[in-house]
């Protein structure tokens, strides 16, 4: 699948948004005050760009509206309404932290329940595809959530309960390659199968293609460059992803000096395991051009 | 809506003869010709007269070289377009409720008034048979020329998908696959035609005759001339030569 790269920028920062929101949501980080606004600030600020962003991405974004209507099938619409809910849900939530009190419990433990509904419905958009096995995989919500609340964790200055998230993340980051490695071949999806010519034995290749230029089906599906750096990129990812900051967030005193590296760090590890989700990823149409 | 309809009573679609399939294309022009004019946004190509050309159309055709485990190799001549699924993955994924498969006749369309043009119904299409519109940010895909086949304004031999009306070796057939007794029903079962990539589940109406089998080339007028037996001074050259 095509790595757009303001795909994999905002789906990562909006992911540590909605985990950082998540976390001050259910009570794990308490602030109050300046800190409370410098927080929340930075939670609804990035959860809020991805959104925007995401409008920003489509084809006719002045109708996006319309994509809160099919919420009873479609995943993507669902994502819609847990998100805009938590960032609606949560307003009074935060602005109640800025002015130094508090609320009962209930409404930011509904706000938190909104943000992790966001984050597994962005994965369920990916997981949902049988046209792509890779994805198609209870792995993929997973590491979606586990990214977004590592991320949140890293932030919110929770050094211990940090270090643990990235240390699941970088077990479940490691589980979903080599589970996603092997799924393609073994759902069983062959040229063979695609035309159907592959009966009694016979061997099909691609002799001509239907076209000579690049169409929008190819541009999207079909990433054939930079998979050739694979192996650097994921252990990169999970270096700097997740063993790296844990290492620093457990290791050193919380304080900006930990926290700023540590988060650098997991952003950039996050931007590679998430260009690799999606230039890893082959989408079964490819097979009809003898490419994956 | 983006639910998929209980199983439509008539299922339309396309049987497509590989066997008779020549690979020249007239599918895909007459689909595009149609298209660009009647039923929602045109078709646009864009850069068409620059160094990288890209358009949309509703329907491609691959050439595969296929060897069989007996015979020679052949190529197979392959149209590709929506195979209007009675489990599209295409509709339920939608957002806005733009995809949807009419509970009539089980055709899946795309209201463009209502895409927002975010290209997951493309994703979760495993046949590659919906583009993006470059000009318009719409979806487009394959209508089953909703806008000939009820058309009564046209002829009655006019009323079938362009690419079927046009196809010169008679390799399309456009009907009612629900029905058993239809004119395609009854060349799917006499000629076994089969879906595409059925493991995926897609459960697609359309359906695709095999080539016929073909044996080995039969010998030619002038093949036994090729058996040359030596006689005279080089036969006896000939037979002296095996002996070493």
């Amino acid at each position: 699948m095509h790595p757009a790269p303001s795909v994999i920028l905002f789906t990562v920062l909006s992911g540590a948004g909605f985990g950082l929101l998540f976390l001050l949501a259910c009570g794990a980080v308490r602030v109050f005050g300046p800190s409370a606004l410098l927080l929340w600030g930075t939670g609804y600020g990035l959860a809020g760009a991805g959104l925007l962003a995401s409008a920003f991405h489509l084809g006719n974004p002045q109708r996006a509206l319309l994509a809160f209507t099919q919420w009873r099938t479609s995943w993507l619409s669902r994502e819609a309404w847990a998100s805009a809910g938590a960032l609606m849900l949560l307003a009074p939530v935060a602005l109640a932290a800025v002015m130094g009190g508090g609320l009962p419990p209930v409404f930011g433990l509904t706000g938190a329940a909104a943000c992790l509904l966001t984050l597994l419905s962005t994965g369920m958009i990916y997981a949902q595809l049988r046209t792509v096995p890779r994805w198609n995989h209870w792995t993929t919500p997973a590491l979606f959530a586990a990214w977004a609340l590592a991320g949140g964790a890293i932030l919110g200055g929770l050094s211990y309960l940090a270090a643990l998230l990235c240390l699941v993340l970088a077990l479940l980051q490691v589980v979903a390659w080599r589970r996603g490695d092997r799924r393609f071949a073994a759902r069983g999806h062959t040229l063979g199968t695609a035309t159907g010519l592959g009966g009694g034995g016979g061997a099909v290749r691609a002799f001509a293609p239907p076209h000579t230029g690049a169409t929008y089906v190819t541009r999207e599906m079909i990433h054939v460059v930079g998979r050739k750096h694979r192996t650097k990129l994921r252990v990169v990812a999970v270096l700097a992803g997740a063993v790296l900051p844990a290492a620093l967030v457990a290791a050193l005193p919380l304080s900006l000096a930990a926290q700023v590296p540590a988060f650098v760090a997991h952003l950039a590890g996050a931007f590679a395991a998430r260009w690799l989700f999606f230039a890893e990823a082959e989408h079964v149409v490819g097979l009809y051009y003898g490419a994956r | 809506m983006t639910a998929l309809p209980p199983p439509p009573a008539r299922k339309l679609g396309l049987v497509i003869d590989l066997d008779t399939c020549v690979g020249c294309h007239a599918c895909v022009t007459a689909c595009k010709g149609w298209n660009d004019r009647g039923f929602g946004a045109p078709l646009s190509d864009l850069n068409a007269y620059g160094s990288e050309p890209s358009g949309t159309f509703l329907n491609r055709v691959h050439s595969y070289e296929v060897t069989p485990g007996a015979g020679p190799a052949e190529v197979v001549n392959f149209p590709r377009s929506c195979l209007h699924c009675d489990n599209a993955p295409c509709v339920t994924v939608c957002p806005t409720g733009a995809s949807y498969k009419r509970a009539s006749d089980g055709i899946v369309l795309v209201n463009e008034d209502a895409c927002i043009g975010c290209g997951l119904c493309a994703w979760a299409c495993p046949y590659g048979a919906r583009e993006l519109d470059g000009q318009a940010g719409v979806m487009k895909k394959c209508t089953l020329c909703v806008d000939r086949i009820y058309n009564e304004r046209l002829p009655e031999e006019d009323r079938v998908p362009a690419c079927v009306r046009t196809c010169p070796t008679g390799a399309r057939h456009f009907g009612d696959l629900a029905d058993p007794e239809s004119a395609v029903s009854r060349l799917v079962a006499e000629r076994e035609g089969y879906e595409l990539m059925p493991e995926i589940g897609a459960a697609p109406v359309n359906r695709y005759l095999p080539p016929r089998p073909r044996g080995a080339a039969a010998a030619g007028p002038l093949t036994p001339l090729l058996d040359v037996k030596a006689t005279g001074l080089a036969g006896w050259l000939d037979r002296l030569l095996e002996k070493f």
